[in-house]
């Protein structure tokens, strides 16, 4: 049996500036994942996925990344993704340091 | 040390143009990004987790002062003001914009550096001995060599898209500071019966998901078929290299699967056709390349500053004692600088740290720096009587830390915390195996230990041939921590035993104390290294502290 879909967002890194960056509904492109559309359905996945790359002008390397529902919006799943969406460990870089300075 | 001709600076100039061209394409949408990738990988330009990376070579790990205070100013021009030094003597910058890296390549070819073939399926920048020139067991100077070689791979036509990369590292004498046998290959200056001076050539050496130590194709090659011989092993390799699959694809595979005696064969009878298409054009070359070489003129004079200051202040006796290496001119010394101050990022150093360096290199050390792929740096020839000067300078720039060799002076790769390939973190497990280990005041107890730590198995962490290698994964979606342990990076190359079932993240620092609690146990005296006990006593000893669960139930 095939195995069941989990929710995805569809993610990338930002041409130019090379940072993560997610798909929001509206087809935007959003820096936060709270603010990713959480997609439950997997035709609609690929349907994503699919519009993602037509933007090749602007985004690299976009993929599904799981993801589930939290009180905020799509919180990650798996270590990596969190540490995407965070930075790295051993300095106040990325994207905590630019929330930080929000 | 060398120094570029027109020829190089047009040739560098030209092609850093055809890169920037490239990102202009690349953003005008000319370019998809499977064209562009393999564009940008071969001028040293990845993406990473959180950003771009641009990888810049430091050819045979040697930098003068003003290459340094450059790489200082690209740190803090276009990045973060840090930069990373990788253990291939590269360094990495881990936050240019795509925009800013012509700009970037253009600053450093004004120092005469660049970021060509260090990365992409192509022949890498050529490593060597760190103390290259200034070691007292040295034949001869390695440095010539490897820039002979990288002058004839760069941009070579035959190796720009082969079946995987080729790295070649390069020693002097018979100690191995290169990690040697762990390269595609190696070429070793040896001297014959006769004494006469040639090379030892190896191959099929290297890390990674299946490592393995690189074997002696030729034992003995004379000065002047170097290249010949080097360009041999490198197409043979390249036709008959397996392409179906690009993890059988390294020469290590090759070897493996045909065996060294065919491959010997092969490149025999290649050889015999090459040769002769070669005019001296190289020696010529070779000859140009080593004028540049020339050892400094070593300055005469009094040490008693060193003695003075070695009798009378115990932290800088710590720090000669650790961190000093034997040079070829006995008033002379090899000064390792670590840039691992317990709790710091292995590799890391600030945009100030490296004008500090080079300013002390510009004024005590005849104006060289060398990194090694231990990720230190290193002034290679230091007047004895200027070393207590230079110790307080860089204790002023947390640049003092006396560990070289000892515990805290880990290797570690990237890892989760920037690198897309990783499937664990590395750095902070190293932060914390320092951090533990400075608390609790052993590491001058415990002696010579390297430890090693990749964040996946590609090894660039050099964990297989660690006394301690940690190799982290993703287990479950959980990081897991495997531990080998018994290898060895020198000419006694060997590749770590593991000890069983990996360690979750917060279990590993424990870990690594109890192998080390057991060491120091079992050692039958303070002289014997962590490495010569595990050799003596095999690994029953170790499992038994790691798993002691496992030894109950079977009890």
């Amino acid at each position: 049996m095939a195995r069941a879909f989990t929710p995805k967002v569809v993610t990338a890194n930002d041409l130019l500036e090379g940072d993560v960056i997610y798909m929001a509904a509206d087809d935007s492109w959003t820096r936060n994942l709270s603010e990713a559309e959480l997609i439950t359905d997997e035709a609609h996945a690929q349907l994503r996925l699919l519009d993602a790359e037509r933007q090749a002008i602007r985004i690299v390397g976009a993929y599904l990344a799981d993801a589930k529902e939290g009180p905020n919006g799509p919180e990650p799943t798996h270590f990596r993704e969190d540490f995407r969406r965070t930075g790295p460990s051993n300095y106040f870089h990325g994207k905590q340091e630019a929330q930080a300075n929000v | 040390m060398y120094k570029y001709n027109d020829f190089d600076s047009a040739f560098l100039a030209e092609r850093n143009a055809q890169f920037r061209a490239q990102v202009a394409r690349r953003i005008d949408g000319s370019l998809t990004e499977d064209e562009f990738k393999p564009l940008r990988l071969m001028n040293g330009l990845y993406l990473q987790l959180h950003a771009y990376m641009l990888r810049v070579a430091i050819p045979y790990g040697t930098l003068k002062s003003d290459q340094m205070r450059q790489l200082a100013l690209l740190a803090d021009k276009w990045d973060k003001g840090y930069g990373h030094f990788t253990t291939r003597q590269n360094i990495q910058y881990n936050w240019p914009k795509l925009n800013d890296v012509p700009d970037m390549l253009d600053a450093l070819a004004e120092v005469q550096l660049h970021a060509i073939q260090t990365s992409g399926n192509t022949i890498r920048n050529t490593t060597a001995d760190h103390f290259a020139g200034a070691a007292a067991d040295e034949i001869e100077d390695p440095r010539p060599i490897a820039e002979l070689i990288r002058q004839w791979s760069t941009d070579h036509p035959e190796y720009q898209f082969m079946g995987r990369k080729f790295k070649i590292a390069v020693s002097g004498g018979e100690t191995d500071r290169a990690v040697t046998k762990a390269h595609d290959l190696a070429v070793r200056v040896v001297r014959n019966d006769a004494g006469e001076v040639g090379y030892q050539i190896l191959i099929g050496g290297g890390l990674g998901r299946t490592p393995m130590i690189g074997k002696v194709i030729r034992d003995f090659l004379p000065r002047e078929h170097l290249l010949p011989y080097i360009e041999t092993v490198v197409s043979v390799w390249n036709q008959i290299g397996r392409r179906d699959n690009k993890y059988k694809a390294r020469i290590k595979i090759t070897v493996h699967e045909l065996g060294l005696e065919t491959i010997r064969d092969m490149v025999e009878e290649r050889f015999a056709r090459i040769l002769p298409t070669y005019g001296g054009a190289d020696q010529e070359l070779f000859a140009e390349i080593s004028a540049h070489f020339q050892p400094p003129e070593f300055r005469k004079g009094s040490i008693d500053p060193y003695t003075w200051a070695y009798d009378a202040d115990p932290v800088f006796r710590a720090w000669a004692d650790t961190n000093l290496s034997a040079h070829r001119d006995a008033d002379h010394a090899i000064a390792t600088i670590s840039i691992k101050a317990h709790g710091q990022t292995p590799g890391d150093a600030s945009s100030e740290q490296m004008r500090v360096m080079a300013d002390l290199a510009e004024q005590y050390g005849y104006d060289e720096l060398r990194i090694s792929h231990e990720q230190n740096v290193i002034l290679p020839h230091v007047h004895k009587s200027d070393l207590p000067a230079i110790h307080a300078k860089l204790k002023e720039h947390g640049l003092a830390t006396a560990n070289v060799g000892l515990i805290s002076d880990i290797i570690a790769c990237p890892g989760m915390d920037y690198c897309a390939l990783a499937t664990a973190r590395s750095i902070p497990v190293a932060q914390q195996i320092a951090t533990r280990f400075d608390e609790l005041k052993m590491e001058h107890d415990i002696g010579h230990l390297q430890i090693k730590i990749s964040g996946c198995i590609n090894a660039c962490g050099h964990h297989h041939v660690a006394h301690i290698g940690i190799l982290g994964l993703d287990r479950a979606g959980v990081e897991n921590y495997q531990i080998t342990l018994g290898g060895d990076a020198t000419d006694t190359a060997e590749i770590g035993t593991r000890t069983g079932p990996g360690f979750a993240y917060d279990e590993i620092v424990p870990a690594v104390e109890r192998i080390v609690g057991a060491y120091m146990d079992l050692r039958d005296s303070e002289e014997e290294t962590f490495l010569e006990t595990y050799r003596r006593v095999g690994m029953e000893p170790f499992k038994a502290v790691l798993y002691p669960e496992a030894r109950k139930k079977v009890a």
